[in-house]
């Protein structure tokens, strides 16, 4: 027999049940019979980044209580995907988390190739492992760019992080011939080979990459305006982050160690040298911290793969016939660390042309479900920080 | 009429001048501007949903509270200010008369302040 | 020229209306274009271009601005009090002109003393004007009947009273030093040594609340954007959210001018007796200095506005109540400490 768990925790003043749903009693601010305000922000609203949608209960600045509520965007993705042939669906993952299609792609490719057994050439993971942590890179600039506009600051760090994230939008251009729906990757490889010149270029964003981070990081990190915005709010507990499967920078923020490049050690993960940053109180500030170092760390690894680049070699394995791709019946789950955490795929096969079953794991969804936990009590103003440094896609959250 | 009730006959005719800059540009856009009311141009704004609920509500009772030391407060602006204009002549005595004054109101505050109403909860 | 200044010195009355109407069609324009301006600068400090296809460098960006303002639809919501919707943004606007009658823009021109009332209680006359203009925002928040309205002209209220009285209590130690509550005895006082330089802290204070009361990042929480939408204009377009947006730049124009006046010497030359023989030309001479003194002060409220996240609202009420006021309180007993120490017995 299984026993219930019934472990709890506190949260907001009151006891909740650490596993499974938490209910939370709305109490009304004080005895002079001051009324709640009801008010709904999204799906139309300037920071809910995207249409997405919080039902806030407010005493006065404080949220008594929060409902987030999704499916704005809902376009059917895995039910589609069952329907079309497994490459077919490699251009919708790019629809996922629009910000960082390639490792998407990555990830989708992984579970594929889990899936038929296919083995991936040298050159091909070298240079997934590097436009996978170019990725990160975008997705942490504009996310502290995004960050700091929620803080208020009207636009000028957000510009500066887009300035940088568009050199490598360029490259991806370059070689995909889409600047965010990139498409680039296949079953065994990667769809066209990076030339010469290609390489220049990323090494050249590498090499000025962190003159960018430093100025970013002296204007932003020591604000004093922005410490006494972030400290201590929006804490997210380690027992909580670990019940509620969050994963991510935001995990590694909450001081749990877990990175899916260490654990799993996919692709070539294993040759590099690099560290995972963890945060100690699980704040915005946290979050917001993070981000920069997971930035340097990822420089780290860039420069190490660069360095190790193979000279030659395939960038696909040719005997992956992708016209008429049939795997064998099976069933297979592939994770990758997507920059906003545990992105995987479960897929199941009967043998034909078409996925049985398709099965995205967003991490912007799961890591979307404690925000209330972490909003009760706080002010109106702090639910747009901690829904920004969440960092959610609605694309991936809503599928 | 002497320089002092001028003054003010000139402020009044600004504030009909400030009034028309006001009115103005409200009276000629009416003339100008098209006019398509629809029942659902005409709703509340509430990020895309119908509004629920009352928005005139009796809200908390925090923001009030400092309105009422304001009250308190702005009025001893308003007895320092001669006071300050006036200091050069009064000399000593009315230094130490406006110190017990001031540490009477500072009372207050470190009254309120102890109390928590300066506290936003 | 002489003969026309003369014909107007005969008709007093002509003058001060001339005078009215100079100053007010000077502060609509400054305010079209600092709007343009900030734009500009923005654009700027964000390495990028701004509008610069109206005219040329954009200069009738303004104009265009306004004649789409002009002719956009006037939605008024279903639910709103209709007489204080209309009324509100008027009531923003008003007290931002107004303000300005006691500020001597310059020294005399022709003979004629460049302000509109040389009131010998100006700084009262300001502080009770500036007040009013609360009202207009409390109203829109509160006559929208709509939430993000309500919850921003309920944040104005106590926001705008906190940091107003901190702007008075900082000014008290400038009109200890001056002796007098007119203006012009002010700027005359400052013709040795700016009063900034005698109270600093108080030029601090002044700043700081001149921010709140303008609604200025990183104090713009009554319409911060981030979490109210639009705050207290939400349901406000067309004409009369143009009347509110200029209400903003209008009092953005009398806070600069009140600290050019307060704390920077008014009209007078930096330091040096600099004055050209010709009246006429001196007179025209203080004025343009006034004006760049107070631009200069315009340019730090739109570079603050691009450069600051926003604080949160108790930070900032913690701010007003527990910071600045005792702060201004303190420099009121050592301005009168120092003074009485000072005076001869």
């Amino acid at each position: 027999m299984i026993q219930p768990i019934t472990e709890t925790i506190e949260i907001g003043g009151s006891e909740q049940p650490l596993y499974g749903p938490r209910s939370y009693q709305v109490l009304s601010g004080n005895d002079l019979g001051s009324q709640l305000l009801e008010i709904s922000m999204g799906p139309h609203h300037p920071s809910t980044h995207g249409v997405f949608r919080m039902d806030v209960v407010l005493d006065g600045e404080e949220v008594v209580k929060l409902k987030p509520v999704f499916g704005y965007l809902h376009r059917n993705h895995e039910k589609i995907a069952e329907n079309a042939s497994y490459l077919a669906s490699m251009p919708y993952t790019d629809r996922l988390d629009y910000f960082c299609s390639m490792t998407n792609n990555w990830a989708y490719a992984h579970a594929v190739e889990k899936l038929a057994g296919i083995k991936v050439p040298e050159r091909a993971e070298y240079m997934r492992v590097i436009l996978a942590e170019l990725t990160r890179l975008v997705n942490h600039t504009a996310l502290v760019g995004f960050l700091v506009n929620d803080l208020g600051a009207l636009g000028t760090p957000l510009i500066y992080a887009f300035r940088e994230r568009e050199n490598i939008l360029d490259v991806f251009e370059a070689l995909s011939g889409a600047r965010m729906m990139c498409n680039y990757m296949r079953f065994g490889g990667v769809r066209v080979d990076f030339t010469p010149d290609i390489l220049k270029r990323i090494t050249h964003i590498v090499d000025r990459y962190p003159s960018f981070l430093a100025e970013f990081e002296k204007l932003l990190v020591g604000n004093d305006i922005i410490m006494s915005r972030c400290q201590g709010v929006g804490v997210l507990t380690k027992e909580l982050a670990i019940a509620s499967s969050v994963t991510g920078p935001m995990l590694r923020a909450s001081g749990v160690d877990y990175d899916i490049r260490k654990v799993d050690k996919y692709g070539i993960y294993d040759r590099f040298d690099f560290r995972v940053p963890l945060g100690d109180h699980g704040d915005v500030y946290d979050r917001l911290m993070i981000r920069f170092l997971e930035m340097h760390e990822s420089l780290k690894i860039l420069r190490q793969a660069l360095k190790q680049f193979p000279q030659g070699g395939e960038h696909i394995n040719p005997e992956v016939k992708l016209r008429n791709f049939r795997p064998k019946a099976g069933e297979a789950y592939g994770r990758i660390e997507s920059p906003k955490g545990e992105l995987g795929f479960y897929l199941i096969s009967t043998g034909g042309n078409l996925p049985y079953r398709y099965r995205v794991r967003p991490p912007s969804l799961i890591n979307l479900t404690i925000l209330e936990d972490m909003c009760l009590g706080e002010k109106v103003a702090d639910v747009i920080i901690i829904l920004g440094s969440v960092d959610i896609v609605l694309g991936e959250v809503d599928r | 009429m002497g320089p002092y009730a001028t003054s003010y006959v000139l402020i009044g005719a600004l504030m009909l001048f400030g009034a028309m800059v006001g009115v103005a540009p409200l009276v000629i856009s009416a003339w100008l501007r098209p006019r398509k009311p629809s029942p659902l141009k005409n709703q509340t704004f509430e990020c895309g949903l119908e509004s629920k609920g009352d928005s005139w509500v009796q809200f908390k009772v925090q923001y009030y509270i400092y309105a009422l030391v304001f009250v308190i407060f702005d009025l001893e602006t308003i007895f320092l200010l001669p006071w300050a204009a006036t200091f050069h002549q009064l000399g000593l005595f009315a230094f130490l008369e406006m110190i017990v004054f001031l540490v009477v109101l500072v009372g207050g505050l470190v009254w309120a302040w102890r109390k928590g109403v300066l506290e936003w909860k | 020229m002489n003969d026309l200044i003369h014909l107007i010195a005969i008709t007093p009355w002509a003058i001060a209306l001339v005078k009215i109407g100079v100053v007010l069609v000077i502060m609509l324009g400054l305010v079209a274009y600092t709007v343009l301006a900030e734009r500009r600068i923005a654009a700027l400090i964000q390495d990028r271009r701004g509008p610069n296809r109206v005219g040329p460098f954009g200069l009738l960006q303004p104009v265009a601005d306004g004649v789409k303002f002009l002719f956009k639809e006037n939605v008024m919501p279903a639910h709103v009090n209709k007489i204080y919707y209309v009324l509100a943004p008027t009531i923003t606007l008003i007290p931002a002109l107004l303000t300005f009658a006691v500020i001597p823009f310059g020294s005399t021109l022709g003979g004629v003393p460049m302000v509109i009332a040389d009131l010998n209680v100006g700084v009262l006359w300001i502080f009770s004007i500036a007040s009013l203009g609360v009202y207009g925002i409390v109203l829109a928040g509160w006559s929208s009947n709509s939430k993000y309205p309500f919850l921003g002209g309920i944040r104005s209220s106590a926001q705008m009273i906190s940091y107003e009285l901190s702007m008075g209590m900082s000014v008290i130690g400038v009109f200890m030093l001056v002796g007098s509550l007119n203006m012009t005895r002010v700027v005359g006082y400052q013709h040795d040594c700016w009063l900034v330089f005698k109270q600093p802290v108080g030029f601090l204070i002044f700043l700081v609340a001149a921010f709140a009361e303008t609604n200025r990042l990183p104090f713009d929480l009554p319409e911060s954007e981030q979490e109210l939408v639009g705050g207290y204009h939400t349901e406000y377009g067309s004409m009369k959210f143009a009347l509110f947006f200029l209400a903003e730049y209008a009092n953005m124009i009398t806070a600069s001018a009140l600290m050019v006046t307060l704390f920077f010497g008014g009209w007078q030359f930096p330091f040096i007796g600099f004055a050209p023989n010709h009246p006429m030309w001196n007179g025209v001479l203080h004025i343009g200095i006034f004006f760049a003194k107070l631009l200069c002060l315009m340019l730090v409220f739109i570079w603050v506005r691009w450069m600051f996240p926003r604080f949160r609202y108790d930070q900032l009420m913690n701010l007003g109540w527990k910071v600045f006021f005792p702060l201004g309180l303190a420099n009121i007993l050592l301005t009168a400490l120092i003074l009485t120490m000072q005076a001869p017995r």
